[in-house]
């Protein structure tokens, strides 16, 4: 069975679908959502605060080895339903991109098998776009940082 | 020489990825762009051009100043440019994986 994270971004639409399969219970799987400590873990980031529960609201923050904010985002939460759904927003403070639609589904395939179905809504076709590219634009910023870091040292 | 010119080719120059990003957030003049690179400016002006024929950017005369624009359409046609969003994840979700594996077996 094939285990890869799929994308699927379709032309002209402002959406993306992420679909992936885990060798983990839907309940694992879920409670890695649930737990500030656990999403803390495996998305990179800092979470300042997370209520999982319908109207709560949740705050990430990455910063970098000096201590500077990086990243920071937020959102609201229309639906918790464990085990099965979240509903919520998300927006990147700080930067041009406006507030964006997630809908996340879990399910259960086998005892020890789950999927995770990953909708986002963007506000336009342009803002989705844009947001495509950042992991390409960071990837070059990196790329830059790090030579950067070489050519001091060498002074 | 006129090369039939694809975005494969266009984007996979280090110099040409760092014109795009420039121009990604704000159109500019050759001039503009090519104060940004050591490179010699006809050198710029040859990535300009390569960049323009394929169609990544555009240029839009401006009294007489010619600004060059990304064109996000066709830098979504790039399956590259999805491919750093989708890595991006699947190595979270394998991290998720393996981090929920452990933590079943320590309970």
């Amino acid at each position: 069975m094939e285990r890869k994270t799929k994308v699927d971004a379709k032309e002209g639409k402002h959406d993306i679908l992420i679909t992936r399969e885990f060798d983990l219970p839907v309940e694992l799987l879920f409670k890695a959502y649930e737990k500030p400590d656990i999403l803390a873990q495996w998305m990179g980031t800092n979470v300042l605060k997370l209520e999982s529960k319908k109207h709560g609201s949740y705050q990430f923050e990455t910063t970098d080895a000096q201590g500077n904010v990086v990243f920071r985002a937020n959102g609201t939460i229309h639906e918790f339903t464990p085990n099965r759904r979240i509903i919520r927003t998300f927006e990147m403070e700080n930067t041009p991109f406006p507030v964006q639609l997630e809908f996340l589904e879990f399910k259960s395939l086998t005892d020890e098998t789950s999927q995770l179905t990953m909708h986002m809504v963007f506000r336009s076709v342009a803002d989705r776009n844009q947001l495509l590219q950042m992991p390409f634009a960071q990837g070059i910023n990196m790329a830059h940082d790090r030579l950067q870091d070489i050519v001091s040292q060498l002074k | 020489m006129n090369l039939r010119r694809d975005v494969f080719q266009a984007i996979a120059d280090p110099t040409r990825r760092a014109i795009l990003l420039l121009v990604a957030s704000q159109s500019l003049t050759a001039g503009a762009i090519a104060s940004n690179f050591d490179t010699a400016r006809p050198t710029v002006s040859k990535h300009l051009q390569i960049l323009t024929e394929c169609e990544l950017l555009t240029q839009e005369q401006n009294g007489r100043a010619i600004y060059y624009h990304l064109n996000p359409q066709k830098m979504k046609e790039i399956a590259d440019f999805i491919e750093p969003f989708r890595k991006l994840w699947d190595d979270r979700f394998n991290k998720l994986e393996s981090i929920m594996k452990n933590y079943k077996s320590d309970k």
